[in-house]
């Protein structure tokens, strides 16, 4: 899911999340209307862990993900460990959990986090912008990692992203928010320069360079399509 | 030392408090609302001089004004909780309205210094069931909402996907947060209320990754630093507010050294 900041990208998240009411249209998730705590989605939000949590092993706060909408003392019985661990088997952390979140690189962080959105066996998961100030190298690392999970597990994996370019060999099919509007299908129907000068009604120019693409506008209004999307 | 019954009281008093503050505490700074617990403090301040001035007892005024000043905060919202300023605001005012509350009697001036820096030896036996009853719910309540409680903290937009309402975990901790402040401040006073609510849950959470651990350690720090600085006191006659604070900063500090 590609689009500028503002987009919406987020408040599509929230609103699958049953988070945030639909103001028009409909959304069904798993053939049924959104609702709080679903189980089959997990979720990869933007904040990250706070500062309040940096001091807390890995472990401590994926088991507290685990079961922390049930009511009691945070104590974690067999099968949310045994959650714990086979989530942070999936995304090679086992060695990262004893650790405290301040002590992880940027990419050792978000995979702890990718972990947290793997609790209770999703079927969707919602990752939102799990690139962000990662370096090229880590943002390969997660993405290949995303992959994978996503062919071992059967997931549907909703991916929203700044810059398509890492992304260009994984994705499956883009769909691009923007100017209000959305546009979805295979990179090659979507990120054109007639289909994004659709969406956001003013000329927008798609360069393909080095095996690379960048949407440039010339509105600087629009400047923030400017970005290598 | 156990041999005088004002000195029973203390520990007893003391120790119910301090396990009841290093608990709530460990919340409080794992939240990032220690100031937000301080100005709650300030605000009992007022509830109990207002309380004395209409013949009230401190102890029921501080109460109702802290445990609704904390419910006020939970509704207002996590972005004035952690406005500094609006909260050094209404600190102040709390503290600038309880002078004036105590201008009207002047009579009580000790009453003052015992509302401001403690008086952990003049607790009486019914304020001593009063705490502990006041302990016991607490407690329970914090026992109940413990885990969605870190939910909310630690990750709070993933807890919200959860389930988890933020808004109500927020309103309750953060009236338990004034029950806890209003009975933290009979022992080391208003304002002291760090001492026992801050200092030993950020030890804690320095000294442990673990979150259960650091919850034990939380209490059992607030505990020792309580007893020992009443020890203290008794041996040096010296202030026991004075000792605990003390014992706190300085173990606080030590816990920086204990790791990287």
């Amino acid at each position: 899911m590609l689009g500028p900041n503002g987009a919406g990208k987020t408040t599509l998240f929230r609103t699958i999340l049953g988070l945030q009411p639909i103001s028009a249209g409909s959304i069904d998730v798993f053939g049924a209307p959104p609702r709080r705590g679903n189980p089959a989605i997990g979720y990869m939000p933007q904040t990250r862990i706070g500062q309040s949590g940096q001091n807390l092993s890995g472990f401590d706060i994926l088991a507290n993900a685990a079961n922390g909408h049930r009511f009691g003392l945070p104590f974690t019985a067999k099968p949310v460990r045994d959650d714990v661990n086979a989530a942070l088997a999936a995304v090679d952390a086992e060695a990262l959990a004893a650790r405290p979140i301040s002590a992880l690189s940027g990419g050792q962080r978000q995979r702890l986090l990718l972990a947290a959105a793997l609790l209770g066996g999703p079927k969707l998961l919602l990752l939102d912008e799990p690139l962000i100030s990662l370096d090229p190298a880590a943002q390969a690392g997660i993405i290949a990692l995303i992959r994978r999970l996503q062919e071992t597990l059967g997931l549907t994996v909703l991916f929203a992203a700044h810059d398509i370019n890492p992304l260009l060999s994984t994705m499956d099919r883009v769909l691009y928010l923007g100017g209000g509007k959305a546009a979805i299908g295979t990179v090659d129907e979507v990120i054109t320069s007639a289909t994004l000068s659709t969406l956001y009604g003013a000329p927008i120019e798609v360069i393909r360079a080095g095996g690379r693409i960048f949407v440039v506008s010339d509105q600087s209004d629009h400047h923030h399509a400017c970005e290598h999307v | 030392m156990l041999d005088y019954d004002f000195m029973r009281h203390a520990f007893a008093a003391a120790g119910i408090v301090a396990i009841l503050s290093g608990l709530v505490g460990y919340f409080l700074v794992l939240r990032g609302q220690a100031f937000a617990g301080h100005a709650l403090s300030h605000v009992g301040f007022a509830g109990a001089t207002g309380a004395v001035l209409i013949g009230a007892s401190p102890l029921a005024g501080m109460l109702a004004v802290t445990t609704l000043g904390g419910i006020a905060m939970g509704i207002l919202g996590e972005k004035l909780i952690q406005r500094d300023i609006a909260i050094g605001v209404i600190l102040t005012l709390s503290l600038g309205l309880g002078l004036l509350f105590l201008h009207f009697f002047t009579a009580y001036a000790t009453q003052a210094t015992a509302l401001l820096f403690g008086d952990v030896l003049g607790v009486s036996q019914a304020t001593l069931y009063q705490l502990l009853a006041l302990a016991i719910v607490s407690l329970a309540c914090l026992a109940v909402i413990s885990r969605p409680l870190l939910f909310a903290s630690i990750n709070p937009e993933l807890a919200e996907a959860k389930g988890v309402s933020l808004r109500t975990q927020s309103l309750i901790f953060l009236g338990l947060v004034g029950l806890t402040t209003a009975a933290c401040a009979q022992i080391v006073g208003v304002l002291l209320v760090f001492a026992l609510m801050v200092g030993p849950a950020a030890a804690a959470q320095r000294l442990t990754r673990r979150i259960l651990l650091g919850l034990l350690l939380a209490a059992v720090l607030a505990l020792l630093e309580a007893w020992a600085g009443i020890a203290l006191s008794f041996y040096t006659d010296w202030p026991a507010s004075f000792w605990i604070a003390t014992l706190s900063g300085g173990i606080y500090l030590l816990s920086l050294f204990v790791e990287g």
